[in-house]
């Protein structure tokens, strides 16, 4: 894709959601975005970004749901999502995008312009506005909830 | 007696830190481009074409191979006939702390568990231990934490069977699935103390992918058969290896202990 996305991980997905529940103004509109599960390195000089591949989704399956309620259309991560999430992206027709994992250094390639637009104390974890083109995607989960990972029974017992 | 400055140890270890971070382990490498040659799947080969072009990149413009910079894991020698002129364990953190500013790493490390705070690059976790000589080995391990949360310990009886033991290291990689990056290195630890099984599963990713045992080939081929894939979306090569550690035990006992790798196994050794 090419557009704008939003990186959020774990503590800025608990700090959404502790605003969203005490009816704070969030530092951004999330209606229409795509949160981008990312923590990237420091920006090394001459550089847009440093390394910024996706963590591990399922971290924030339990504030998912919230934020989709909220407006959020999409994610990208790494991994299989809990059934709630599943639920959500289904109720309130969502898309769950997968990019390479592990391949952090390749995609500083496809991102513009990055710059931290809120929680800056969370250093790594602050939300960064990322202005990306061509970006890889892959379709992980559809807004009919149809999933790219096939649920086994281990995934289940988390 | 050898004399070793803390200048160099600091100077080594941050090498270490970004030649760690920036270089894909050769074996590794060379173990990616065997799996996309013998890989049916499409996506898997496509998949993993992409995991060899990420590694060309870091290390042709230096950028971390992994945006998870980990918690730096330092595994140390010291001959009984070194000398070193400093405070071994702060000289070490500075070296990492030296090489993760200049590789503009990631400060991913908080100083209290619970009340988690602002994140630097310190402390690195060190196995320190003497042995003979007059030489100085310093390895880094950067280890990530998507594949770390994925450690499995578990005290068998020690009359349990060999089955049951391979049984609970694959079902250790299938609850792993896709989350944490395969194709996986999965390290092993059997034997010790419970803790001393989990030190030995992370020790167990040090050694080289290029020959095993086996037991070890036994294994990988079965969390193989499970099709997991790169990034989970099928493919026979859910991992590359497994590495297997064992050390004497208690009669009443038999740890086993499962310590994850994502395909970014990071680590760098240098003798002093």
């Amino acid at each position: 894709m090419s557009g704008v996305i939003f990186t959020a991980r774990d503590q800025a997905h608990k700090r959404l959601i502790e605003a969203i529940k005490n009816g704070k103004k969030l530092p951004l509109d999330l209606r229409g975005q795509i949160i981008y599960y990312c923590g990237p390195t420091k920006t090394p000089k001459g550089k847009i970004i440093g390394s910024c591949g996706p963590t591990t989704s399922s971290r924030m399956d339990e504030f998912t749901p919230a934020l989709l309620k909220a407006g959020l259309a999409g994610m990208i991560g790494k991994g299989s999502r809990a059934k709630e999430v599943i639920n959500a992206i289904k109720k309130y027709r969502a898309v769950y995008f997968l990019t390479y994992a592990g391949c952090g250094a390749l995609l500083t390639k496809y991102v513009k312009k990055a710059k931290p637009i809120a929680y800056k104390d969370l250093g790594p974890e602050a939300i960064y506005k990322l202005e990306v083109k061509d970006f890889p995607l892959i379709v992980g989960i559809d807004t009919k909830g149809r999933g790219i990972y096939q649920m086994k029974p281990k995934f289940t017992e988390r | 007696m050898k004399i070793i400055s803390a200048g160099k140890i600091i100077k080594t270890v941050s090498d270490l830190c970004i030649q760690a971070n920036t270089v894909l382990r050769k074996d590794v490498l060379e173990s990616l481009k065997a799996a996309v040659k013998s890989e049916k799947n499409i996506r898997a080969k496509k998949l993993l074409a992409a995991i060899i072009e990420n590694a060309r990149v870091a290390k042709r413009q230096k950028l971390a191979i992994c945006q998870d910079t980990g918690l730096l894991c330092i595994f140390v020698e010291i001959g009984q006939e070194v000398k070193i002129r400093g405070d071994l364990k702060s000289v070490i953190n500075k070296g990492v702390e030296l090489g993760y500013r200049r590789g503009f790493f990631r400060n991913s490390i908080i100083k209290d568990p619970l009340s988690r705070g602002k994140s630097g690059y310190l402390p690195a976790i060190m196995h320190i231990d003497l042995v003979k000589g007059n030489k100085l080995r310093l390895t880094v391990l950067p280890k990530g934490f998507g594949c770390e949360n994925k450690t499995q310990l578990k005290m068998f009886n020690p009359t349990a069977k060999i089955a049951e033991i391979k049984k609970f290291i694959i079902d250790a990689v299938e609850i792993a699935g896709p989350d944490a990056c395969p194709p996986y290195i999965v390290g092993v630890g059997i034997g010790g103390t419970a803790d001393y099984a989990a030190f030995l599963a992370k020790k167990a990713l040090l050694k080289k992918i290029t020959h095993h045992t086996k037991l070890e080939k036994d294994l990988l081929k079965e969390i193989n058969k499970l099709n997991i894939g790169p990034m989970g979306l099928g493919g026979k090569t859910t991992a590359l290896a497994l590495n297997l550690e064992t050390y004497p035990t208690h009669i009443a006992g038999l740890p086993v202990a499962v310590n994850i790798s994502c395909h970014a196994l990071r680590s760098a050794s240098a003798v002093l």
